[in-house]
């Protein structure tokens, strides 16, 4: 049958069998779990790959997760003072006592006042063994100001001492006041950063989506606000919340200062990505169809780099994290009775008692922690933001 | 590029304007001003408070005049050189400040000098032997210098001086000088005492300025002409010198106007923690006592300095490169 010799023309011909794409292209069950995969999802396992921004994100979660059950966690209450441990040097948690392995305790104080630099000094009492207690009933507490409740992670022995960070000038167990801290000086990024995030979007969504004058506008305040030291200008703003407000109101006060200021960046970001997108296909046919602006920028718009600016919001938590402590440590931010990190510091302002006592310094460490494990999961995060590409 | 430096002149003074007008607004915010916070000072320690004073010193300083005046009065003022009245001190402005405003600019400059010639050499090190022992080692100091807040670095490091050397690094000068008129001692000591801050306000601006260069110089190195170059066999200092650092350097100098601000910060904060001759702790007592003049004074200034830095830097990156002074406005 050749049709050159010019037989019959060959039926048009379509096969019954139903045409299954996976029969005809086999893809591994590795490569479609991967073609599957969600936007998220992929995020995920590029972000799992990055090691250091892995154990910072851990860090950050027991951290985060601590303040949520900080009165079980911390030995002391906040303000419960020991009035016969004032600035007691740190006890050393020990196992091993006369060549023996026991249950972890710590050893009693000696107390003598030296009367000549009038330094109070403490020498471990070897002989005095306090074990540990764990799981038990100490400083009565409300959980959350809400549940009385007594139950501690740890307590020191009947009638002995717990001071794993050593005391302040009023006897305060300073492990505690720090655990205490994390709760004030951890969510101050947080709420700063929602306030900043919101700003940020509304003023460069608004700036990128209509142009023009508005963008103009919004440039140059950008520009203005950019130019001028950040410090300082908080200084001043919180200098103007007044002393008669309540704790309460002042935390408030602080974060919106410190969000207030921080939009610009995240503005910036926005405006010029909005700028190239709302000339793409999909946004113009959402307008042809009558969607209104402030939908085309939330659901059209935004979500396409979402990952992009939690990134970089995620990067600007540690400045206000720092922003809030250099604030209270120069007595301009938070007050007791409200305790951060900041506050707690400000007791390391006089160099001299720090110099006799220097544990007073420990609650810089915490801030470094965290903000360096911040900007690791920030960095983190950011590189794994585009997993298409 | 005459009228490059022409419209740039003149955002500048806008910009300044408009900072003068949010720097008056965050003054005034506080409820009430200096006289009634004082007065009832007095009052509370059983003093007679003297209400002619009161009144008196409020008109002559147009307390009581509408707001948009006394701002007017106040912007005036600056530009003639009067910077207001500081009523904690009972004395002009410019006279408490002192030489506090040139010690801050020494600092302020001192910094950002020893920024660029530090991160310099080791970002392009960094960049030339990427992944080498000193590069992974560098790397990590820059970022614990990122991480350390500078203040509490301060508080560290006068710590570790009073406890090894026992003497007090807190200070911009021997005590000698402190009031004594400028001399070139008095210059000299300035000089000997400046490295202690300077680093402190520095590292965390270091180590984001050799990151950021390592960053561009990396991404200049691997493109095509550099490969071109030592394939005919240039050699790599000539190399390396004529054309990658000099693309690398562009937005090394444009960075300025993120570095000026966070310099300026920060000096602001050590000198406050470290009670250095310059604003910072004056400014923070001022803000504490609503010494509204002193206070906005010394906010104004420490703006004037970061948008006079910024322009400088601008124009300088105008003198490098011919596509900003042609182009001017419209590359936004």
């Amino acid at each position: 049958m050749d049709e050159r010799t010019g037989g019959d023309r060959l039926p048009h011909y379509v096969s019954d069998a139903p045409f299954e794409v996976e029969t005809v292209e086999k893809l591994t069950a590795e490569q479609e779990r991967y073609y599957l995969a969600s936007q998220w999802r992929l995020m995920w396992w590029r972000f799992r790959r990055h090691k250091v921004a892995l154990v910072a994100g851990i860090i950050l979660a027991i951290s985060y997760g601590s303040i949520l059950i900080t009165e079980f966690l911390a030995p002391y209450g906040l303000e419960s003072r020991n009035t016969g441990f004032i600035y007691a040097p740190p006890q050393a948690v020990r196992i091993v006592h006369e060549g023996r392995l026991v249950r972890p305790f710590v050893y009693g104080f000696d107390y003598r006042l030296n009367l000549e630099t009038l330094q109070r000094e403490y020498v471990a009492n070897r002989g005095e063994v306090q074990p540990i207690r764990f799981l038990c009933r100490g400083d009565p507490y409300e959980f959350w100001g809400l549940i009385p409740a007594d139950l501690h992670l740890m307590c020191p022995a009947e009638g002995g001492t717990l001071f794993l960070l050593g005391t302040d000038r009023l006897g305060r167990d300073i492990a505690s006041r720090i655990l205490y801290g994390a709760r004030i000086s951890l969510t101050v990024g947080l709420i700063g950063i929602a306030i900043s995030f919101t700003l940020g979007i509304m003023i460069g969504g608004v700036a990128g989506y209509f142009g023009g004058w508005v963008d103009s506008v919004v440039q140059r305040v950008i520009e203005i606000l950019r130019s001028l030291p950040e410090l300082p200008l908080w200084m001043a703003l919180s200098a103007a919340v007044p002393v008669t407000w309540s704790p309460l109101v002042v935390y408030f006060a602080i974060t919106i200062i410190l969000g207030l200021l921080d939009w610009p960046g995240l503005a910036r970001a926005v405006r010029s990505k909005l700028l190239a997108l709302r000339e793409e296909d999909y946004c113009v046919a959402a307008r042809l169809m009558g969607a209104r602006p402030g939908r085309i920028i939330g659901r059209h718009l935004l979500p396409n780099f979402m990952s992009h600016l939690i990134a970089s919001a995620s990067l600007s938590i540690p400045t206000m994290i720092l922003g809030e402590t250099a604030l209270s440590f120069l007595g301009l931010g938070l007050r007791p009775p409200i305790t951060s990190w900041g506050v707690l510091l400000t007791e390391a302002q006089n160099i001299e008692a720090v110099v006799l006592y220097p544990w007073l310094l420990l609650p810089m460490v915490p801030v470094i922690v965290t903000v360096l494990a911040f900007n690791f999961f920030g960095d983190g995060l950011r590189d794994a933001a585009d997993p298409y590409e | 590029m005459l009228s490059y430096l022409g419209r740039r002149l003149l955002t500048m003074m806008l910009t300044l304007l408009a900072i003068s007008a949010l720097i008056f607004a965050i003054i005034q915010l506080p409820p009430g001003d200096y006289l009634t916070s004082h007065m009832a000072e007095l009052q509370a320690q059983g003093e007679a408070v003297a209400g002619e004073k009161i009144e008196f010193l409020r008109r002559q300083y147009g307390l009581d005049r509408p707001m948009v005046e006394q701002y007017a009065v106040w912007v005036l003022g600056l530009l003639q050189g009067d910077l207001g009245y500081s009523f904690e001190y009972n004395r002009p402005v410019s006279e408490v400040m002192g030489d506090r405003l040139l010690l801050t600019v020494v600092l302020n400059v001192a910094t950002v000098l020893f920024i660029y010639l530090v991160s310099f050499p080791i970002g392009v090190y960094s960049a030339t032997h990427q992944y080498s022992w000193g590069d992974h080692g560098l790397t990590f100091l820059g970022l614990l210098g990122l991480a350390t807040p500078n203040f509490l670095l301060a508080l560290i490091l006068m710590y570790l001086a009073n406890v090894l050397f026992g003497t007090s690094i807190g200070t911009m000068m021997d005590d000698r000088y402190v009031n004594a008129p400028w001399s070139v001692d008095k210059a000299l000591s300035v000089l000997a005492h400046l490295w202690v801050p300077v680093i402190v306000i520095g590292t965390s601006g270091t180590a984001g300025m050799i990151r950021r260069l390592r960053a561009n110089l990396l991404d200049e190195l691997q493109k095509q002409y550099v490969v071109t170059g030592r394939a005919k066999g240039l050699p790599p200092g000539r190399l390396l010198a004529k054309y990658p650092l000099r693309m690398a350097l562009n937005p090394f100098v444009a960075d300025i106007g993120n570095l000026l601000p966070n310099v300026v910060s920060g000096s602001v904060i050590v000198s406050a923690v470290m009670s250095l001759q310059t604003t910072g702790p004056m400014l923070l007592r001022a803000l504490q006592s609503q010494d509204m003049y002193l206070a906005g004074s010394f906010l104004m200034f420490l703006a004037v300095l970061t948008v006079i830095g910024m322009f400088l830097s601008d124009l300088l990156l105008a003198v490098l490169d011919p596509r900003i002074r042609l182009e001017g406005g419209t590359s936004r």
